[in-house]
């Protein structure tokens, strides 16, 4: 198990350099350097230009150097926590994006909770009542879900809440919590309003996890154990619950890798409809004004976290599944 | 010969396109699908004809305007021939806001196959007939207008068109990708493999609309619409690709080893002829299903990023140019038809899923 780990952890090195090589190529696309777009600003502002402030900058980011030296400079950096200046705020990246990313894996996580909780006693009731008319229900909705894209959904949610409740369903904190520091009292208003990006993300997902258990379950409860077991009396609840259930369900854990890049994607979009203080509303930000520092790190930071996440999830899948864990001793 | 055997004897002489096409018309779903999506697409195509007006047209004296009513009955409560009535506006001085008053007594009848603005149908002729309008005096804006008082139903309808061929488009060029370097992948296998193996992961490690984000933002603001829309295709064929790469590969490498490929090259078939020949048929079907599934998700990726304000651009009206108005809950809350550009997302998508769903299960030769 330990050699599994360490060689997963191994491997996600190469993935790391090359989504960085990724990101910086992104950073770089813009035409012209975003020291000249500052200076561009500043003059339009009617503010002085500095030259001995141009001159640090430029050798901070070292804008004289060909391209490859200023890769390694900024990879570098970033590797030693400097993850670059925001040109627009003025700070450091690093003040800007710790809180934004904490609650995007705050969020990313209920989801997932959310959409296993919701799923699989969905997708098992599906399945053992196959064909039924709450089957049929159920399935419909799970369309509907499927078909409907993150923002759309959040964006409807949001003229319905407004139009008959008479309130705005936006952002993660009450007002008066919103500059607050952390507490307990800010947590439990965190919790009060994180459900409605929870279930409008959940939702698309929920739709698939459901198809997939009750696919996936079908398929067990077909095979010639489930006969066994139920010849010999074993009652029906414990006897779907115990064995085909268990196989039905080994995909949640399986598929987080391709899962978790999708709902921090949804997330990202949701939360520029929501106006919710997550990283989707800032990059878009930097992105939009070319703050290609700040837009820089959320990159390599967002897909930083997937790649993590897969690994967390590959490690409980070869908790959960021996065929895994063994293979991988016999491939080492 | 009985009825039956008769029919046993079709059931035996068809077609496998015949046997496909048989089991996916049992697909209730399915054929809704196909509808739906055959209906779009002629409205698409043919939209200048459709419209009442075109995308463009202005009309400052009616802006957000609500849905027009068609009515059939007149005050005396007897049945007409469809009509709309003349509505007039004014400007509420306390809340800066237009008000609208149908006149009550007017009557204008929808007339179908009108001539009024002239347009040109595909930029090959000029035309100026319209399938339905009425006078001029009037306006029938069957999804209300927007802030500069444009048709909104003519607008979804230009805009799906964009929307649409921006689906087919992308995918197109995902499976040019897609085939090319799965089909490498798969068939030729070694260093080519790997390679190709890691860069689809690495590309499956960014979550995608981030991704393209920061792809679209790189565009500069002043290229041309129509750059911007090519550039936008490619950025999103540029994640889809991977998919259809992966499946490809991963049934050649299944494919490969079978006896009808050795037979193949045994008789001397070159490498480009066992794959287009004999390989690629073979698995045609799953291809046709792999590509139905992934325009919608191009339609909604296009959607998301023109909504975002970094995908396609005015004057170019795609379904999420069009969304883009509607970001506002206040806007939304005074003038809910802006959202109606949903309907037709949901519904393209809805309808692809459909056809997918459908088509999977009909090409499925052990599924009953």
């Amino acid at each position: 198990m330990l050699a599994y780990i360490i060689r997963r952890i191994l491997i996600m090195i190469p993935v790391m350099v090359a989504i960085s090589v990724v990101t910086f190529i992104i950073i770089e696309l813009p035409p012209g350097d975003f020291l000249t777009t500052y200076v561009a600003e500043l003059h339009a502002s009617g503010e002085s230009v500095d030259q001995a402030e141009l001159d640090a900058l430029t050798r901070r980011f070292g804008l004289d150097q060909p391209l490859y030296i200023r890769y390694l400079m900024w990879a570098w950096n970033f590797l030693h926590g400097d993850l670059g200046y925001s040109f627009e705020w003025r700070k450091p990246v690093s003040e800007l994006i710790g809180e934004r990313l904490l609650l995007t894996v705050i969020i990313s996580t209920a989801t997932l909770l959310f959409t296993w909780v919701i799923s699989v006693p969905i997708g098992i009731y599906s399945a053992v009542r196959q064909y039924s008319w709450t089957d049929y229900f159920l399935t419909f909705i799970g369309f509907i879900g499927l078909a409907t894209p993150n923002f759309l959904f959040a964006l409807v949610l949001l003229w319905a809440s407004y139009a008959y409740f008479g309130m705005s369903v936006g952002g993660l904190f009450s007002p008066e919590y919103v500059e607050a520091p952390w507490s307990l009292a800010k947590f439990w208003d965190l919790l009060k309003h994180l459900w409605i990006p929870v279930v409008i993300v959940g939702t698309a997902h929920t739709a698939k996890f459901i198809r997939m258990i009750r696919g996936n379950l079908l398929d067990e409860l077909r095979k010639p154990y489930v006969v066994t077991a139920r010849a010999k009396g074993l009652p029906e609840t414990q006897l779907i619950l115990k064995y085909p259930v268990r196989v039905a369900i080994n995909p949640l854990v399986s598929t987080i890798g391709w899962t978790l890049p999708e709902l921090v994607s949804g997330i990202a979009i949701t939360a520029v409809v929501l106006n919710l203080p997550t990283t989707g509303p800032l990059l878009l930000r930097a992105l939009l004004s070319q703050d290609m520092h700040l837009a820089g790190a959320f990159l390599m930071m967002l897909a930083f976290l997937t790649v993590v996440g897969t690994l967390v999830s590959d490690i409980l899948l070869a908790w959960v599944d021996p065929r895994i864990r063994f293979g991988a001793r016999e491939a080492v | 010969m009985t009825k039956e055997v008769k029919l046993q004897e079709k059931y035996l002489n068809a077609s496998t396109k015949q046997l496909v096409w048989w089991r996916y018309k049992k697909h209730a779903l399915a054929m809704i699908g196909l509808w739906a999506i055959a209906i779009l697409y002629v409205s698409a195509l043919t939209c200048e004809f459709i419209t009442p007006y075109s995308k463009d047209d202005r009309n400052l004296d009616a802006i957000y305007a609500p849905p027009t009513r068609i009515r059939i009955f007149d005050d005396e409560g007897r049945v007409r021939r469809p009509y709309v009535r003349t509505v007039q506006f004014d400007l509420d001085t306390q809340s800066m806001q237009m008000r609208f008053e149908e006149v009550p007594g007017t009557y204008n009848p929808i007339l179908f196959f009108v001539r009024r603005s002239s347009y040109s149908f595909w930029g090959l002729w000029e035309s100026d007939l319209h399938l339905f309008g009425v006078d001029p005096s009037a306006r029938i804006n069957l999804f209300g207008t927007d802030r500069m008082g444009r048709d909104m139903f003519s607008r979804c309808l230009y805009g799906s068109r964009i929307s649409l061929s921006i689906g087919m488009l992308g995918v197109f060029m995902s499976l040019v990708l897609g085939l090319a370097l799965g089909g490498v992948s798969g068939y030729v296998g070694g260093w080519g493999d790997g390679l190709i193996q890691r860069t689809i992961e690495i590309i499956r490690c960014f979550p995608a609309i981030p991704l393209w984000m920061g792809l679209a933002a790189a565009m500069p603001q002043h290229w041309h619409a129509l750059k911007v829309y090519f550039v936008i295709t490619i950025i999103l064929s540029l994640v889809g690709w991977t998919d259809l790469a992966r499946m490809v590969r991963g049934k050649l490498i299944a494919l490969r080893e079978e006896e009808f490929v050795l037979a193949a090259r045994f008789a001397g078939a070159g490498h480009a002829r066992i794959i287009f020949r004999h390989l690629l048929p073979s698995f045609t079907s799953q291809i046709i299903v792999s590509v139905t599934l992934a325009i919608p998700h191009m339609v909604l990726s296009e959607t998301a990023l023109s909504f975002l304000g970094i995908g396609l651009r005015p004057p170019i009206t795609s379904l999420g140019v069009l969304l883009k108005e509607a970001q506002n809950v206040t806007t939304i809350a005074l003038y809910p038809w802006l959202l109606i550009p949903v309907v037709f997302v949901i519904v393209t998508v809805l309808a692809f899923n459909f056809v997918g769903d459908g088509l999977r299960d009909a090409v499925d030769p052990y599924s009953r």
